[in-house]
């Protein structure tokens, strides 16, 4: 009877035994991986805009403040996105002639809104408030990255549950108080930051890196002692933030 | 039952026999529970029974319901790669008061059959997503009713006329001008004689000078107004009584014993949601004192109220004047013909030794003698500026309806009309059957329809013109007690519709928009600052009339003879009225008072009529009028029903209005004739052999076991304060942790008084409202699917004709906190939160329904198919949708659905709350304690340093209760109202000796019966 399987068939079996129990070895932590890196999650990829709105320009060299345009960040749990009409609240009088700004003009003459492409994001199915944040005292570069220094927005941080967790778990690993200035709620120390940026104060390690976008959370012993001492100051109720309903519902 | 449910006879004498004779009491549900058939059993032990195997399915199905869609959720990275970019809009300019995120709240007054109730509307980003009750406004005291939360489903129906239509063509509002000012300019000749004018009842101010101004330029016009189910008995009644016609309200909060006459004052009846309250507050125990009122129900159809009542007498609907003569004899006002019951013996000392605070109602299904006899007896009482106030009649236009719609009749048929226009009303529909409305219509040169639907009237007119819903128009209205509120739109109008006001202004030749029309209304009135403090409050100050002192003058009516032999009774649906909210989803699966069919009408009767004549629920009936017309439906038997008579219901079998509309339940006006409006008799009913089955919700979620309801009288109370049942177990030992999490901080639960909830189903809608829960259909309620988060159940007490108890007790999730749907879980979807809260993820849950399986109350509801997004009534496109473009604006043909699926459910998805996760199939839900409401209370609270107040947090059901049963908060805090209602001795926890230790507790539900009169 003539063999259906010529030798070298081994061989394939052998070697497709070998891939079979190697395969999910390589792939699983492939696949992890790449769902971690910026391929997926676009940090620091930046997003071409129909406008090409510089942070760095209006936020850093001219100084205006997060709020002007994001209005209700301190309100609700949108932070807003501004109107065409803050837009044109300076460049009515400012650029009026420039190419670049055209489709704003366009649009506040037509009344139809600009698209922008949507950088930051959480999946639909966590409901995300800003405002709560903001008066903890967690400052807009620790989630959004160097804002001040983006030419073209990029997304700051992955926003997985994995990195919201590892300050809900634990958010005495973020929450520190301006010693100089120990009066300031947290929410006034959010913007004081940017105040004490702006004039060329000194600043401590931590601040720079907050601002950088390189916070990533404190180990230190000592740091982590104060920030559970300001949990209790500020009653937060550490256990609860970890709920599921917090964030899905 | 569901599609596939065997039904065997039930035998009604086994089980009368099995209810009779029993010791302690015994709470059932339904019939087939008595019976302890098969069937029943069937759904005790399974919540789906008759499921499909999978091994039922052929091979394509089960691929197809395996394949799940991908997931791209999580893969950001896919964006813009194989996925659109998403995109984020922010406004050109943007509103000063909208902080996007935040709902805004705008004071309106919605029209009910004409009188206004003042409501809030939430509103998020420009679209209106809630209705909620105005605290100042004083009949809605900041609750509402079930049809009021469905109001705004129907401001987003896709079934909503959308364009002006000339016959089936459409057509402009500018064309429909033209024509009407070239025909009313030829009328001005004439001084208006071939013109009339047909509202329904108008309560508006603004609308009845308007029309007060048509008709002084065309003085020989007239004014008709028609409404199928109005308040011609009440108002021909105080006409009788007082030679002219008052409004009379009710103060139900000074009235020690009120006697209803086949009332049902809780729910129907313009200032039903304040008689519910005052009727509450009476009862309301602990505020009380210990103290109750008293109400004796004469009812000729179980009623809410007659549920709620402390006696309760089913009678025939024409006997019930005989026991209102019986009354007045008894005090002295009519000579008393023939023996007296000892039970009204009782009932007219008990309100001889109340003078003052008593009341007696007559039910506007009962004929205008009845009501001028209660005026009567009221002043003998001295009710009168008491618990009886009269004012100056709180709405316009003809005092009579029947005798308006018959004049229009007779002129049309004359050949007299030219001109008819007609606002709202659907006569064609709702018209006597004798004065065949339709054919009569035809003989009109012009006909002229302003309406929210193209329905049976529009498809017979010549012009329909589409008008706005409340929560688009501006105007006024006044409430029950004449107060007026102004309504103000919450979005600009959706389609190309115009309010009753601007049509008018356009007929008057003052095309105001509705807002000038309303601004300059009120120039003098409201001056300045006085205008936005009536929008911002939602009641214009003032307008109260004061109470009047007034005597009867007429002589005591005669008391029409009661029907012999079979009574047919005539009334209105309590869910969708006289056909007008037909194609309200919403209002269509909820589950009608006490016999909690859905989405069809029946011809309800007694058990021992179903008996006599060889029928039970669910067979196919005829009925039959000895004068030739017939209709048919399926029947339904229900316990308390008076014995010698039916009762059917208006508003259905509808053949235009909307797709869930038409082809709902079967029609019921040809047989309502001028004659006989309310009731008839010289009818038969007989079998038709065949089944037409009944979607009904009663032996849905049954709870398996005992302790479920607790009831008892004021008497009984005193012997044993916590209404206990003798079997009553205590939860065992239980192996785990007493404690469930060791947190300080606010520990959420609930109080449901079983005493003051009169089962009115206002939560059930509310729920639905704020948690964008679905409507599934007729065939997936057949199934037990329907979604309603918190469900109303209804436990009878006592024999099977006539109950001596009936029990209202809404059931949502529990909040156990030890929950047997957590550890069972094998995703870790539903899982406890510090604060107490059973948490419902629904991003983790894959849809194993082992949760569901393990609640013993049944609460958990399972989306079995993507209901939201595959509403099946809008994937029924017949035909490509016409359109026609006029000018820059593209119109589609309205009436029977033709619009696409996206366009219908695109209007829908504007309605849904943005605080709420939409869910889509294979996912299970329940009710989350409103946690959106929890969550932003506690972010507010938070944000400005301190701790959340008692009451701060109200969810959805306890905001929209009219009664104020429901009680949420904190029940960790000793002083809050609902530990202080947990601590009360008529507390009870259900199935308590299943040691779920649930959060929600329930308050015993007590009677007050009159000792003097026998069981």
């Amino acid at each position: 009877m003539p063999q259906i399987f010529k030798p070298a068939a081994n061989n394939y079996a052998r070697a497709s035994l070998i891939a079979g129990a190697l395969a999910p070895l390589l792939i699983g932590p492939a696949i992890a991986a790449l769902s971690r890196s910026p391929a997926n999650t676009k940090v620091q990829v930046p997003l071409n805009q129909p406008i090409p709105f510089s942070h760095q320009h209006h936020a850093w060299e001219l100084g205006i403040d997060c709020r002007y345009c994001h209005t209700s960040v301190e309100k609700s749990s949108y932070a807003g996105l501004p109107p065409t009409e803050t837009c044109m609240s300076c460049h009515s009088q400012i650029w009026t002639n420039s190419p670049l700004l055209e489709p704003i003009r366009q649009s506040y003459e037509t009344g139809t809104p600009i698209k922008w492409n949507l950088v930051n994001k959480t999946p639909e199915f966590v409901y995300f408030n800003h405002s709560i944040h903001v008066d903890r005292g967690v400052n807009c570069n620790i989630c959004h990255g160097p804002v001040q220094n983006m030419h073209i927005t990029f997304k700051g941080n992955s926003f997985q549950m994995a990195w919201c967790l590892q300050c809900h778990r634990a958010p005495e690993r973020y929450l520190y108080q301006d010693k100089d200035h120990p009066e300031l709620t947290p929410r006034q120390q959010v913007f004081n930051l940017y105040w004490k940026y702006q004039a060329g104060d000194k600043l401590t390690l931590r601040e720079s890196e907050i601002l950088n976008g390189e916070w990533e959370g404190d180990d230190n012993t000592q740091d982590m002692k104060e920030g559970k001492d300001l949990l209790a100051k500020y009653g937060v109720k550490v256990q609860q933030l970890a709920d599921c309903s917090v964030c899905h519902r | 039952m569901d599609n596939e449910t065997k039904q065997g006879r039930l035998d009604l004498d086994a089980i009368r026999a099995k209810l009779t004779g029993k010791s302690g009491k015994q709470y059932w549900r339904s019939l087939e529970q008595v019976a302890e058939t098969e069937e029943f059993q069937l759904w005790l032990e399974d919540e789906f029974p008759h499921r499909r195997s999978l091994l039922d399915i052929d091979r394509r199905s089960f691929l197809k319901f395996m394949g799940a869609s991908l997931a791209f959720a999580g893969l950001a990275g896919c964006r813009s790669v194989f996925m659109d970019q998403e995109k984020v809009v922010p406004y050109v300019k943007m509103p000063e008061e909208m902080v996007v995120g935040k709902p805004l709240y705008y004071a309106s007054a919605i029209p009910l059959l004409g009188y206004g109730v003042g409501v809030l509307v939430e509103q998020h980003e420009g679209r209106p997503t809630k209705i909620e009750g105005n605290p100042d406004h004083p009949e809605s005291q900041g609750s509402t009713s079930a049809i009021i939360q469905a109001s705004i489903l129907q401001m987003y129906d896709p079934d909503r006329s959308q364009v002006a239509m000339q016959g089936t063509d459409i057509s402009t509002w500018e064309e429909f001008k033209k024509v009407i000012l070239g025909v009313l300019t030829k009328q001005k000749a004439a001084a208006g004689a071939g013109i009339r004018i047909l509202t329904e009842t108008v309560a508006s101010p603004l609308i009845a000078d308007q029309i007060g101004d048509f008709l002084k330029m065309f003085p020989a016009a007239t004014w008709h107004s028609w409404d199928a189910t109005g308040r011609d008995n009440a108002r021909a009644g105080s006409q009788g009584a007082y030679g002219k016609v008052v409004n009379t309200t009710y103060d139900l909060s000074k009235a020690d014993v009120i006697v209803s006459l086949d009332a049902d004052f809780l729910l129907g009846m313009p200032g039903s949601l304040r008689y519910a309250r005052d009727f509450a507050d009476g009862r309301r125990l602990e505020a009380t004192g210990g103290k109750m009122n008293r109400l004796y129900q004469f009812e000729s159809f179980p009623t809410i109220t007659g549920a709620s009542s402390d006696h309760r007498w089913a009678m025939k609907a024409s006997e019930i004047g005989g026991v209102a003569a019986m009354i007045a004899g008894g005090l002295g006002l009519v000579p008393t013909a023939g023996e007296v019951p000892d039970h009204i013996q009782k009932v007219v000392a008990d309100l001889q030794a109340h003078q003052g605070s008593s009341l007696v109602i007559p039910g506007d299904h009962q004929p205008a003698a009845v009501h001028q006899l209660c005026h009567a007896i009221n002043e003998k009482l001295g009710n009168n500026g008491k618990t009886v106030l009269h004012g100056p009649r709180v709405d316009f236009g003809p005092e009579n309806q029947l005798e308006s719609l018959t004049q229009l009749t007779d002129a049309l048929n004359q050949h007299k009309v030219e001109l008819l226009l007609i606002f709202g009303a659907n006569p064609v529909y709702t018209a006597p059957a004798d004065l065949k409305f339709a054919d009569a219509l035809g003989k009109a040169k012009l006909k002229v329809r302003h309406g929210q639907y193209f329905d049976e009237t529009s498809d017979k007119c010549d012009w329909h013109l589409p008008q706005t819903h409340f929560l688009e128009e501006w105007g006024d209205i006044r409430a029950y007690d004449g107060t007026v509120s102004l309504i103000q739109p919450a979005i600009a109008p959706l389609f190309d519709s115009k309010s009753q006001s601007e049509m008018l202004g356009i007929l008057l030749g003052v095309p105001l928009s509705s807002y000038d029309a309303l601004k300059n209304a009120y120039k003098t009135k409201l001056p300045g600052k006085k205008w936005d403090i009536a929008l911002n409050s939602g009641v214009v100050e003032n307008t109260t009339p004061g109470p009047v002192a007034i005597s009867v003058t007429g002589a005591a009516p005669q008391i029409p003879a009661p029907v012999s032999g079979l009574e047919v009774s005539f009334r209105e649906c309590p869910n969708i009225v006289d056909g007008r909210y037909a194609n309200s989803g919403w209002l269509q699966e909820l589950p009608r008072p006490l016999t909690k069919i859905t989405w069809d009408n029946a011809i309800h009767m007694s058990p021992s009529k179903a008996q006599e004549l060889g029928l039970q629920s669910e067979d196919h009936a005829e009925v039959a009028l000895s004068t030739g017309e017939k209709i048919d439906g399926g029947v339904w038997v229900m316990p308390g029903h008076p014995k010698d008579a039916i009762t059917i219901h208006l508003g259905y079998g509808r053949t235009k209005g909307g797709t869930i509309a038409e082809g709902a339940g079967f029609d019921v006006y040809p047989l309502r004739k001028s004659a006989s409006m309310l009731y008839t008799g010289g009818a038969t009913v007989k079998s038709l052999g065949g089944s037409y089955g009944l979607a009904t919700t009663q032996i849905h979620h049954e709870m398996d076991g005992k302790d479920i309801v607790r009831s008892g009288t004021l008497a009984e109370l005193k012997g044993n304060p916590t209404l206990q049942p003798e079997d009553y177990e205590k939860a065992e030992i239980s192996m785990y942790p007493d404690e469930v999490f060791d947190y300080d901080g606010p520990q959420w639960g609930m109080t449901i008084d079983l005493n003051t909830c009169i089962g009115c189903n206002a939560c059930v809608t509310a729920c639905q409202a704020e948690n964008n829960i679905s409507v599934v259909g007729k065939d997936q309620v057949k199934r037990a699917r329907e979604l309603h988060w918190i469900r109303m159940d209804r436990y009878y007490v006592g024999g099977l004709d006539e109950p001596t108890e009936t029990v209202h007790q809404p059931v949502m999730c529990q909040h156990c906190e030890k929950a047997p749907c957590e550890p069972v879980c094998p995703v870790g979807a539903t899982v406890h939160s510090h604060e107490g809260l059973n948490q419902m993820v629904y991003n983790r849950c894959v849809g194993t329904r082992y949760c569901s399986n393990n609640c013993p109350y049944k609460v958990r509801r399972f989306n079995y198919l993507n209901f939201s997004d595959n509403q099946s009534q809008f994937m029924d496109v017949t035909f490509d949708a016409p359109t026609k473009q006029i000018g820059d604006k593209k119109f589609t043909i309205p009436g029977k659905v033709t619009q696409g699926k996206p366009h219908g459910i695109q209007l829908l998805k504007m309605l849904n709350n943005p605080d709420v996760t939409v869910r889509g199939r294979g996912i299970m839900v329940k009710c989350t304690y409103c946690v959106q409401r929890i969550n932003d209370s506690r972010i507010e609270a938070k944000k400005q340093g301190r701790d959340i107040k008692d009451g701060e947090i109200v969810t959805a059901c306890e905001q929209a209760c009219p009664t104020r049963a429901i009680v949420f908060g904190n029940v960790a805090d000793k002083e809050s109202r609902v530990s202080k209602l947990r601590a009360d001795k008529r507390s009870y926890l259900l199935l308590e000796n299943l040691n779920t230790r649930p959060r929600t507790s329930y308050l015993g539900r007590v009677r007050n019966p009159n000792p003097e009169i026998k069981a």
